[in-house]
This record gives C-alpha cells, structure tokens and sequence, in this order.
C-alpha cells in the first residue's frame, strides 16, 4: 500500500504566483476567515439594543465578550478592558479557523507555521508593549533582574523559548488533526476520520483557549513584575455587582 | 550502502524512535496530573469548574512536549531537507 505524498501545511497550495509573491491556501483562507468574522460582527452590531429583548445574535456575542473579560479578569488583569481586544482577537480567531474544520476541503490556516510564527511574533510584540505603557520603561526593564541579577540571560531566553513554543505548539497540534484525517481517508475511509475529525474540534478549541490564556499570563508578568500562577485560586462565588 | 541510502534509513529510523519514546514521558505526566486532579476533584467537588479549566490547561501543556517530538518526526518524513538535497540531486542528473 502506498501512502501518496502528503501536503505538510497548506503553504504549498499555490493559487497565484508573480515573481516571488505568492498566494496560497493559507493567505486565501486567512483573509477569507477575516472577512467572515469582520462581517458577521458587523450585522450582529449594527444596531445594539439595550432594552429587554435583545436579539439571539446579539447576546450570543455578548455572552462571548463577557465570558474573555472573566477569563482575562481571572489570570490576574484587573482592567480587563484594555487588553480585551488584543486577547479576545487571539482567541477568537483561532478559535474560529478550528472549528471551521468541520467544512469538508477547509484546512485551517493554523496548520500553518507562518499563521502560527505571525501570532506567536504579534504576541512577542504586545508583552513589551503592554508593559511599558503600564510601568513606564525604566519599570518594564526592572522585571528582567527580578528575582536576582543572575537570572538577566534565563528571563530572555525564556522571553524568545516561549514565543517559539507559542508558535509550535499551536502548528503541531493544527497540523496533527488534518494529518491524521488525511491519512485515515486512505485507510479506513468510512467511520474513524469523523471520529478524528471530533478529535480535531476539542484539541483545536483546547488549544485557542491555552494560546490566548498564555498570551494573557505573559502579559499579566509584564504589567505587574511579578510572576503570577497560572492557576487560578478558587475564589468564592461573588454575587454579580 | 551509499550516503542517500544511509541519510533514508537513519531518518525513518529516527522518526519512529522519535514519536515512540517522545510520547512515553507526556503520558506518564498527564496520567500523574490528571490522578492528582481526581483526588482534589473528590476532596472538594464545589471547585469543579477551576480545578477542570486548571487541568485542561496543564494537559495542554505537557502535550505540547508530545506535540515538539511529532513535528520532527514529520519533518523527517515528510520534509526532509537532506533527502530532499539528494532527490534535486538525482533529478538534475
């Protein structure tokens, strides 16, 4: 039995070329999955009602919105407004390219290292930015030395090794779920890539949720200096304001 | 046994052992921190939601260990930069 040549990532679908700018599967479904998000939200947005009776849509969104503002609340960043749009946008972009797996002939552009390295720069780029605007730069240099001098060259590493690990851990596991179904279809082509295919959904869902949770630590170490634990604490249930 | 057949059996031989023993100690991890979550499920049922959304967390963590031994297993097979410098070899001859 031969396995035919499989495609690694979707870059090497290539729709248009001229000189050395080429567009592939991964741009196409990127900008197309741009475009779909940035339209929906327009519809839904158009006209916001406050009254009682408020649109499925619109309160779909809003129980969308309201539930990262916890999460982001709950890492440890007590004004959550400021980086909703950074965070919210992480997860709900690969959120959304994960669960568009379930179309037939979709390979989300997150099974790309390009999408994952571009995320995972965009954020190596917000940490510090985050963190200067909040403690001013002399402030956001302090948290380097901050347990002792000797750790200066460990904090960087660990600075770029995380932002590496961002970008691979996401590709890996993208990339992993369109493998396996792709080859599964050449095996045992009738029950178990569906049964792959639901396996792809959660890690892909899983995975949104960590790449947007680590995206909101970092952050969170940035703006306060101090390393706080991922885990959050279990805080008493308090009734809404 | 010329170079490109040397490079093609100690990648292949290299890919399997790489997912074979890459996938052993991520297991034996989430295996521990999945038992120990049981045990804090069982002590204190009422922090459920937390204690879940901490262990998802965690698991996915220690996968992406598991996840770093699986991309250089299909970067062996599948793009392989020394086998692909003896196939243009081969084809520009």
């Amino acid at each position: 039995m031969i396995i035919p040549a499989v495609q690694i990532t979707s870059d090497q679908q290539i729709f248009w070329q001229h000189g050395f700018v080429k567009l592939n599967e991964t741009i196409v479904t990127t900008w197309g999955m741009m475009i779909a998000m940035t339209l929906g939200s327009m519809l839904i947005t158009r006209k916001l009602a406050t009254e009682r009776t408020i649109s499925r849509w619109q309160s779909a969104l809003e129980m969308v919105v309201t539930g990262i503002e916890g999460q982001i609340k709950e890492v440890g960043l007590d004004d959550p407004e400021k980086y909703l749009a950074f965070l919210g946008t992480l997860f709900l972009f690969i959120g959304t390219c994960s669960v568009c797996i379930v179309f037939p002939g979709f390979k989300p552009p997150t099974g790309s290292l390009s999408t994952t390295a571009a995320l995972a720069l965009c954020v190596f780029i917000a940490v510090p930015l985050f963190g200067i605007r909040e403690q001013g730069f002399a402030g956001y240099l302090k948290t380097y030395i901050k347990p002792t001098v000797i750790m200066l060259p460990f904090n960087i590493i660990s600075e770029l090794s995380r932002t590496l690990a961002l970008a691979i851990r996401l590709f890996g596991n993208m990339m992993s779920g369109v493998m396996i179904v792709g080859i599964l279809l050449s095996i045992t082509p009738f029950i178990f890539p569906i049964v792959m295919t639901l396996l792809g959904l959660l890690t892909g869902s899983v995975q949104a949720y960590i790449f947007s949770i680590l995206a909101a630590v970092y952050i969170a170490a940035a703006t306060r200096g101090i390393k706080p634990k991922p885990a959050a604490q279990a805080k008493p249930e308090t009734s809404p304001a | 046994m010329d170079s490109a057949t040397l490079v093609a059996v100690v990648s292949i031989a290299t890919a399997g052992i790489t997912t074979g023993f890459g996938c052993m100690g991520p297991a034996l991890g989430e295996g521990r921190s999945v038992a120990s979550a049981m045990t804090s499920l069982a002590q204190q049922p009422d922090a459920a939601p937390t204690i879940t959304r901490t262990l998802f967390v965690g698991l996915a963590m220690i996968e992406s260990t598991a996840i770093y031994t699986f991309v250089v297993s299909m970067i062996l097979i599948f793009a392989n930069p020394f086998w692909n410098h003896f196939l243009s070899q081969a084809g520009g001859k």
